[in-house]
């Protein structure tokens, strides 16, 4: 015994706020994530309701004003596209199950990985007090183009909300590079004996190609933001020409220019959707392999495409620039460098084919889910290379085209993989110290993920044909429009009640997740301790403080003959095992 | 890469797509419905292939080899994309590598929160100096005519664009105040107004018509209402249009 005891624990709140276990430190980006979706996906459906039924007043508020329409399209977008598809994936599942599958107690820096949570939590709380802000929440997009972000009488909102929104993404850019270094270092420096590169599951090769990818990136972000908040306060002139009249404030500064944030913000853009999708595609192949009892098909092609997608990612900010006022031979050397993207991702899609076909595979929630994110995957991806072509983006940029790609891809498909990963980690979720893991419903389950299938295709396939008829982007009203505008945006109007529908349908599919969320966590039967006989570390026996791991061989080892039962999981060191 | 002849009847099913109304817009239009009959295809296929696959027996053995699962298909596709890809390339080269003919019609577009400009150099042929201290659209001036340069005296400021068919227009793009997208859907039009630059964007209207002229691009609580007509004339009704419009501009 140690001479020194405590009289008493630590209270929760201490607990909560001081820890560096980094489970609980992925447990707490889960909730911020779960806590940013559920705002997120209130504000589309306000955003689906008001486009669909103009006239509506929203109860307690009054009716729904332009700029509120674009408030909520800027809230929504950056909700979702920050705190849900890039901390849950990266954040939340690597902190919780990343040590583990490469084998190491800690991650490399866990008071910094501590931080970068508290940071992106005031991250959190700062955008979403931009709501209070005198004017309301900013009305430029996620993508802040200025000068409409950088001159405070371009509209409502773009003031102090601007400002609020500003210094969100900046703490926001500072935590995920931090967390980036922490799970570079980690994979780089903390693997086990014996856990070569190439017996790094694919998850893992996901985590860290993302986190390649988040350090680039957010560091040209954050020197973005902080341009933009000097020509807003300090009388530069980085993204803002002379002459420039908005309202009635004529800028007499310097001569800078609007496109230099165009790339700046796409060459951290574009990189970001891949960070929301790579641990999705790391897991999906992991899970594939896993209930299909099957080592996943051309597993070095899996790593090198893995790492492919990542460094093509950074080579193609300019396809969301092609009308943009780019010179148009850079469009064709953009265009080339996306079309290149879709032999990878292609490369992906066969080797998952590859992996579950005739294979009979035990449909667990989780191994739904899988198969999901490769139908979402496939469906959102094949719009990619039609977008990828610059003259079929002179007619498409913008529309709502654009945005049935995007969300099938990106939202839905990661999503999915977030799904995935919480069906098929919950016992490690839900683990405490003194208490094991539970496993989720899985009758839940299935009525889940049928529910959300069916309700992610019905509502976004139809966007593709709205976009094709001319629907733009960011329109508050399809109503009410003069001129010719509105016979053209009239045509579009027959489908806006069905896709309305159906996202309401989508997002009621999500209470039976939920409900399976508080009845799981509640549940008293304990999960057995690896109950998907899955092959990699995050389902050992939890190791003595000093006992030695190791990784013995590459995940994913079955004996073929008694479908797949008998399997060598990477931290069984007995090869004899018949 | 000109679509196989016995794909033609699937190319002439109905699309919805607005009315196609430019030069250029046949050869994108079909260029479009080629690659969206592509990618319909390519989704069936994957899933027959993944439904098949997973309503089959279990395969017990050595999986196949890996070029006839993997490298084949793959070559396939990267043919077909690079296919794709070279045909719109080549699209794009034709209406961007190159400026308008010298003989185009000149038009100046200005794009402001939340209206389109349109002005005409007048016989002239020379656009008058623009500064933006002076603009004031209350007072007829919304794109800042200097009226101390002499060119700018018969210059023709409009709220819509009125263009004669068959005849190549040279649109060059200024925008005031944020960045504003300019787009014509029933021309296949679309191409960003940037504050502080001047954008070329050169098309042919084939058919006399009216047309929605829409703002793409965010551009504050307005931008849904940020539109204007684009009205596409004979060419004889638009050289009235023109004289009527000069004798109003010349004091």
């Amino acid at each position: 015994m140690t001479p020194i005891t405590r009289t008493s624990a630590p209270s929760f709140l201490r607990r909560a706020i001081c820890t560096t276990d980094h489970r609980a430190i992925g447990r707490q980006y889960l909730v911020l994530a779960l806590i940013s979706v559920a705002i997120g996906t209130v504000l589309s459906l306000l955003m689906r309701l008001h486009l669909t039924w103009p006239e509506i007043g929203l109860p307690g508020h009054g009716p729904i004003l332009p700029e509120d329409y674009l408030t909520l399209v800027t809230f929504h977008g950056t909700l979702m596209v920050f705190y849900v598809l890039t901390t849950a994936p990266q954040s939340g599942f690597g902190n919780l199950i990343l040590p583990s599958q490469i084998g190491t107690r800690h991650m490399a820096f866990p008071r910094l990985n501590a931080a970068a949570f508290w940071l992106t939590a005031t991250a959190l709380a700062t955008l979403l007090s931009a709501t209070f802000a005198p004017g309301g929440g900013p009305i430029s997009g996620w993508t802040a183009y200025p000068p409409l972000s950088a001159v405070a009488s371009a509209g409502p909102g773009q003031a102090l909300g601007m400002d609020l929104w500003l210094a969100s993404l900046a703490l926001f850019s500072i935590a995920t590079t931090i967390a980036s270094v922490n799970t570079l270092t980690t994979v780089i420096r903390s693997r086990c004996d014996g856990m070569t590169w190439e017996r790094l599951p694919l998850t893992v090769w996901g985590w860290f190609t993302a986190a390649l990818l988040s350090l680039l990136a957010f560091s040209v972000l954050l020197a973005a933001l902080l341009l933009l908040f000097c020509d807003r306060h300090a009388g530069t002139s980085f993204f803002i020409p002379s002459g420039d009249l908005v309202g009635r404030t004529l800028h007499g500064g310097g001569n800078g220019s609007p496109l230099l944030w165009l790339h700046l913000f796409w060459f951290f853009g574009h990189p970001e959707v891949y960070i929301a999708i790579l641990p999705g595609m790391g897991l999906t192949s992991m899970i594939l392999g896993n209930f299909a009892r099957r080592r996943i098909f051309g597993y070095r092609i899996m790593i090198a495409t893995t790492l492919l997608i990542g460094f093509l990612g950074i080579l193609v900010w300019g396809h969301h620039m092609f009308v943009a006022g780019l010179n148009p031979f850079a469009g064709t050397a953009f265009s080339i460098s996306t079309m290149a993207i879709a032999v990878p991702a292609a490369a992906k899609v066969l080797s998952w084919l590859a992996t579950i076909w005739r294979s009979r595979p035990e449909y667990k929630t989780a191994m739904l889910f899988a198969l999901g994110f490769v139908s979402l995957f496939v469906a959102g991806g094949l719009t990619g290379p039609v977008l990828a072509q610059p003259i079929l983006d002179q007619y498409l940029h913008n529309t709502f085209f654009v945005v049935a790609h995007f969300h099938l891809i990106m939202a839905m498909a990661g999503v999915f993989g977030l799904f995935a990963a919480t069906y098929y980690w919950f016992p490690q979720i839900s683990a405490t110290a003194n208490r094991p893991g539970r496993l989720m419903s899985e009758r839940l389950g299935r009525i889940h993920f049928w529910g959300t299938l069916i309700g992610a295709y019905a509502t976004f396939l139809p966007m593709h044909i709205t976009g094709l008829e001319g629907e733009p982007r960011h329109y508050a009203q399809l109503t009410g429009v003069p001129g010719q505008a509105g016979h053209l945006l009239a045509t579009t109007i027959p489908l806006q009640a069905p896709i309305t529908y159906a996202a309401l349908f989508l997002a009621a599919a999500q209470l039976p997740f939920l409900l399976n969320l508080a009845l799981s966590l509640r549940n008293s039967k304990p999960a057995p301790p690896n109950p998907w006989q899955a092959t990699t570390l995050e389902w050992a026996p939890e190791p003595s403080p000093d006992e030695e791991i190791a990784a013995y061989r590459v995940p994913c080892s079955y004996h073929e003959g008694n479908n797949g039962a008998t399997f060598l999981p990477q931290w069984v060191s007995d090869v004899s095992t018949e | 890469m000109a679509p196989t002849p016995h794909a033609a009847p699937l190319l002439a099913l109905r699309w919805p797509l607005p009315a196609d109304a430019s030069a250029h817009g046949p050869s994108l239009d079909q260029h479009l419905i080629l690659n969206l009959w592509i990618a319909g295809g390519l989704l069936a296929l994957v899933h027959v292939i993944l439904l098949v696959g997973l309503l089959s027996r279990r395969r017990v053995g050595e999986p196949k080899r890996s070029w006839i699962v993997e490298y084949l298909p793959l070559s396939f596709l990267v043919l077909l994309f690079a296919g794709l890809a070279i045909q719109a390339e080549i699209l794009w080269a034709a209406t961007r590598y190159t400026g308008a003919d010298p003989a185009a019609l000149q038009v100046e577009v200005t794009g402001m929160q939340f209206a389109w400009y349109f002005r005409y150099p007048g016989p002239d042929a020379v656009f008058g100096r623009t500064a933006p201290k002076l603009v004031a659209p209350g007072e007829g001036n919304p794109v800042g005519i200097d009226p101390a340069d002499p060119p700018g005296a018969d210059d023709i400021v409009t709220s819509e664009l009125v263009l004669p068919a068959g005849r190549e227009v040279d649109l060059r793009l200024h925008a005031h105040d944020v960045i504003h997208g300019f787009a014509v859907p029933e021309m296949r039009l679309k191409q960003n107004a940037v504050p502080g630059e001047t954008i070329h964007l050169h098309f042919t209207p084939t058919t006399p018509g009216t047309y929605a002229i829409l703002c793409t691009q965010l551009c504050g609580a307005g931008h849904y209402r940020m539109q204007a007509n684009l009205r596409v004339l004979p060419p004889a009704a638009f050289a009235a249009w023109l004289a009527s419009k000069q004798t109003g501009a010349t004091p």
